[in-house]
């Protein structure tokens, strides 16, 4: 798809135009102004968790439409050192050398759907998705809304 | 940097003016620090009005802004978070308590001007 967007990631000065770009393809796609924040901010996390680890990477943004939804779909990829323990990293409270800790955890609770597959020695990928609904009571409500 | 900072009586204000790199963040801290000390600031204001993200790092960022100003002698007060990015801030698990906030400049100054009354005298 055409709308998709790649931001390589360099260094920290990358995560300005990664958020304002996230928040731009956010706000084409209808996302609310809050929702728009939310994945601009973990677009920051996530680019910037790059920037540490990795040192360079990228970020792939694109619109994903499935069944009756839609929704925005970001990858944060490196092909850096990798994560030894993707589930430690994504709990609360733990803290890595660099003392990054709270920046996964918070992006998984900023966004609905949160992936990350790492190897050792060959990187990792982020997965992460915002759909345009939070949550079914939302899609109902709206629903309702169409129906007058 | 993309940061003005004004002095106002006893007071600095910084005022972000567009979104910050991390490293701009890190020199906007050490800048007011050495500044406290230059001129003798008795507080800080940091307005975060164009700052329409707001994540871990920055967030940390502000606190240790505010840290390192009382170590200094000065109070941080922290204005213009935007709704929306209040919302994100708090899906970080940070300590948020050494941010002490207000809504604009005239409610932070008036917070500073109680704060640093009866702080014990200037000496000068």
């Amino acid at each position: 798809m055409e709308d998709e967007v790649r931001i390589p990631i360099t260094s920290d000065a990358d995560l300005v135009p990664a958020r304002a770009e996230g928040r731009a393809l956010a706000n084409s796609l209808g996302f609310s102004r809050t929702d728009a924040t939310l994945i601009a901010t973990a677009i920051s996390e996530v680019a910037r968790n790059i920037v540490v680890h990795a040192g360079c990477g990228e970020i792939l943004m694109r619109p994903q439409r499935e069944h009756d939804r839609y929704g925005l779909v970001i990858i944060a990829r490196d092909a850096g050192p990798g994560i030894r323990e993707t589930e430690a990293v994504l709990e609360r409270g733990y803290t890595s050398r660099a003392g990054l800790g709270l920046g996964l955890p918070g992006a998984r609770r900023l966004m609905d759907e949160f992936h990350i597959v790492s190897e050792l020695g060959k990187g990792t990928t982020v997965t992460m998705t915002k759909w345009r609904f939070r949550d079914e009571l939302e899609r109902l409500r709206d629903k309702r809304h169409r129906r007058g | 940097m993309s940061v003005a900072i004004l002095r106002e009586r006893d007071y600095l204000i910084a005022s972000i003016q567009s979104d910050l790199t991390d490293a701009e963040v890190l020199e906007l801290r050490d800048t007011l620090s050495e500044r406290v000390g230059r001129y003798r600031a008795r507080g800080i204001v940091v307005d975060v009005t164009a700052l329409d993200v707001i994540d871990s790092f920055v967030a940390r960022s502000l606190g240790s802004i505010a840290v390192t100003a009382r170590l200094r002698g000065a109070e941080t007060v922290i204005v213009g978070i935007q709704p929306d990015v209040a919302i994100a801030m708090v899906q970080f698990d940070l300590d948020l308590e050494p941010l002490r906030t207000a809504l604009d400049l005239d409610e932070a100054l008036t917070l500073l001007d109680r704060r640093t009354q009866g702080d014990g005298e200037d000496g000068g």
